[in-house]
């Protein structure tokens, strides 16, 4: 389904704090719901180039969770500030308005499009690349897909969004493990360790898995998955100006040689698809 | 309507070439795209005669008000352009123009036919900010290259040729004087200006290239006065661009002399920003009963 053609005006209706992350969420009566995996360019609309005439650009953000809400949908972001854009986007107080543009890109293919016979789905997260995996997990646990989420985090300070993998009575939801290099939460070490002890069990060939999260991570993943023949869908990250195919700035290396653009031709790509997850991407 | 070296456009904002891919924007919006689309006529990215993958990342880096790339103008080349771009492109309701750049007289000369030929295509802009592998100079940077180049090129089609002007030169008239004179129909500036930034994380170039083309609002204000000395010289209409967002900022360039404005980088930002910067154009045109003072700030 097509996006909106063009930015629009939304407004903020809460931003609250989510460990050490910020979740806001924006209301959007125009656009269509948004598929786990995409992500919408945003920019507040007052004072985005602060101090120092940054940030310029918008930020593409992908969508954490949806909801309705009255005239439309409630569209959850989580955000960790580690620059101007961030930055500004942490501080957006209720009433405020925001740019948005989208739902943009490739979102996860449901597990049997991504493997014919598949029979369950990893979902393994690290840091702030959580988010779309929030969005996937309840979606693939209303379709009843057999799931393990896995989530790490590098120390308590940067950890958060596990609010969004909660169930109704407010406790993480059983089938979600943790990992933490400080050892706060869960096993104490790489998330990838998890994943590691998972993929070693005989029905690990069925399964997808899906990710998200720093690049050394996300590569860690897709070879930890091509070792032992497993499919894997990667949801990347790149420095992006437009989020539609304009600007020619979110390339990444595609196996075999060329580039792809991440915001068109992602931001989920299989990990047979990328060369290597780029670190500087 | 107006009138543009026989072109007849709805209104006087186009875009800058390589800002907007309308293949890419069309599979994103939709048909939306091709029912509000947001320029008069389209330019293409730039062909080349081989394909090109384009740089390795990172290729952009923002700036305040602005941004450097180094894309390394990917395409598809000649033949990947006629064959699958150049029948997409015929569905946009607006006038093509196609930008093209060679590294020799040679390759221009056959990129110029090959395109000119089709009749699709309204215009051709010559993209000169390469260099010559015969001179080893960058043509835009030359005078006398520029205008040999269009010299050259002149003979080869009716259709209107546009020469896209570098601002990395002392004097951008003087090769904007040179296009006039080879026959161009009409000059397009500026082109992005060279910049390079340090990344503060590892203390080296933060694009793999060194530098890249700085575009944005920050580079408005040489755009305009390039424009103003480039209009004091050539009699050839100039599209003019640079860091263009408002119906304001267009209204500048209208009045430094250019008879088209292009939005680039802004479309980054709003996908309509040219319906929009038309939209603005036309409301303040409408609401002053007398020609805006031209200001000479000299």
């Amino acid at each position: 389904m097509s996006a909106p053609f063009g930015r629009r005006l939304c407004e903020v209706s809460e931003n609250r704090s989510s460990g050490g992350y910020r979740v806001f969420s924006l209301l959007d009566g125009v656009g269509p719901e948004p598929i786990a995996g995409q992500f919408y360019m945003l920019a507040a609309a007052s004072d985005w180039a602060g101090e120092g005439g940054r940030a310029f650009l918008p930020r593409a953000i992908s969508v954490a969770e949806v909801g309705p809400a009255a005239g439309g949908l409630r569209l959850d972001f989580l955000v960790e500030g580690v620059g101007p854009g961030t930055d500004r986007l942490c501080e957006l107080r209720p009433g405020e308005r925001v740019w948005l543009t989208g739902p943009l890109g490739n979102g996860f293919p449901a597990p049997r499009e991504a493997l014919v016979e598949a029979a369950g789905a990893i979902l393994v997260g690290g840091g702030i690349g959580v988010a779309p995996l929030a969005l996937l997990r309840r979606r693939l646990s209303e379709r009843g897909v057999p799931l393990r989420v896995l989530l790490g985090f590098r120390e308590e300070a940067h950890s958060g969004g596990l609010d969004l993998f909660c169930g109704a009575g407010g406790d993480l939801c059983p089938e979600v493990r943790l990992a933490s290099e400080d050892g706060h939460a869960g096993h104490r070490g790489y998330v990838t360790d998890l994943l590691a002890a998972l993929l070693a069990g005989d029905d690990a060939e069925s399964a997808v898995v899906y990710s998200c999260g720093p690049p050394a991570m996300l590569e860690a993943v897709r070879l930890l998955c091509a070792e032992r023949g497993v499919a894997s869908q990667l949801a990347l990250e790149s420095p992006m100006a437009c989020g539609f195919g304009a600007c020619f700035g979110c390339a990444v290396p595609k196996s075999g040689g060329g580039y792809l653009r991440l915001c068109v031709d992602g931001p989920v790509l299989g990990g047979d698809e990328v060369e290597a997850v780029p670190v500087h991407a | 309507m107006l009138d543009f070296c026989g072109i007849e456009l709805a209104h006087p904002v186009i875009n800058a070439s390589g800002t907007y891919d309308a293949i890419a924007a069309r599979r994103v919006f939709g048909d939306e795209l091709l029912d509000s689309f947001p320029f008069s006529a389209f330019v293409s990215k730039t062909i080349t005669p081989e394909p090109r993958a384009g740089n390795a990342p990172r290729r952009i880096w923002e700036t305040p008000a602005g941004m450097l790339n180094s894309i390394g103008l990917p395409n598809k080349g000649l033949e990947g352009f006629l064959a699958e771009d150049l029948p997409q492109l015929a569905e946009l309701p607006v006038p093509l123009i196609v930008s093209v750049m060679a590294t020799s007289r040679e390759q221009f000369a056959r990129l110029v036919a090959a395109v000119a030929r089709r009749d699709e295509v309204a215009a051709i802009e010559l993209n000169v900010s390469c260099p010559n592998v015969e001179s080893g100079l960058i043509v835009g940077e030359q005078p006398d290259e520029t205008e040999a180049l269009a010299r050259a090129l002149r003979p080869l089609t009716e259709k209107p040729l546009i020469v896209k002007l570098t601002p990395n030169v002392a004097d951008p008239a003087a090769v904007a004087v040179a296009a006039e004179e080879g026959g161009a129909d009409a000059v397009s500036l500026i082109n992005t200006l060279k910049g390079s930034a340090i990344d503060p994380g590892s203390g080296e170039p933060a694009l793999p290239a060194g530098h890249g083309g700085l575009s944005g609002p920050a580079v408005r204000p040489v755009a305009v006065h390039q424009l103003r000395a480039v209009s004091a010289a050539v009699s050839i209409p100039r599209i003019g661009m640079g860091g263009i967002c408002s119906g304001a900022d267009a209204a500048e360039f209208l009045a430094a002399g250019a008879s088209l404005v292009a939005v680039g980088t802004e479309s980054f930002r709003d996908p309509r920003a040219g319906s929009r910067v038309a939209a603005e154009l036309e409301a303040a045109s409408l609401g002053s009963t007398e020609a805006q003072p031209v200001l000479d700030l000299d």
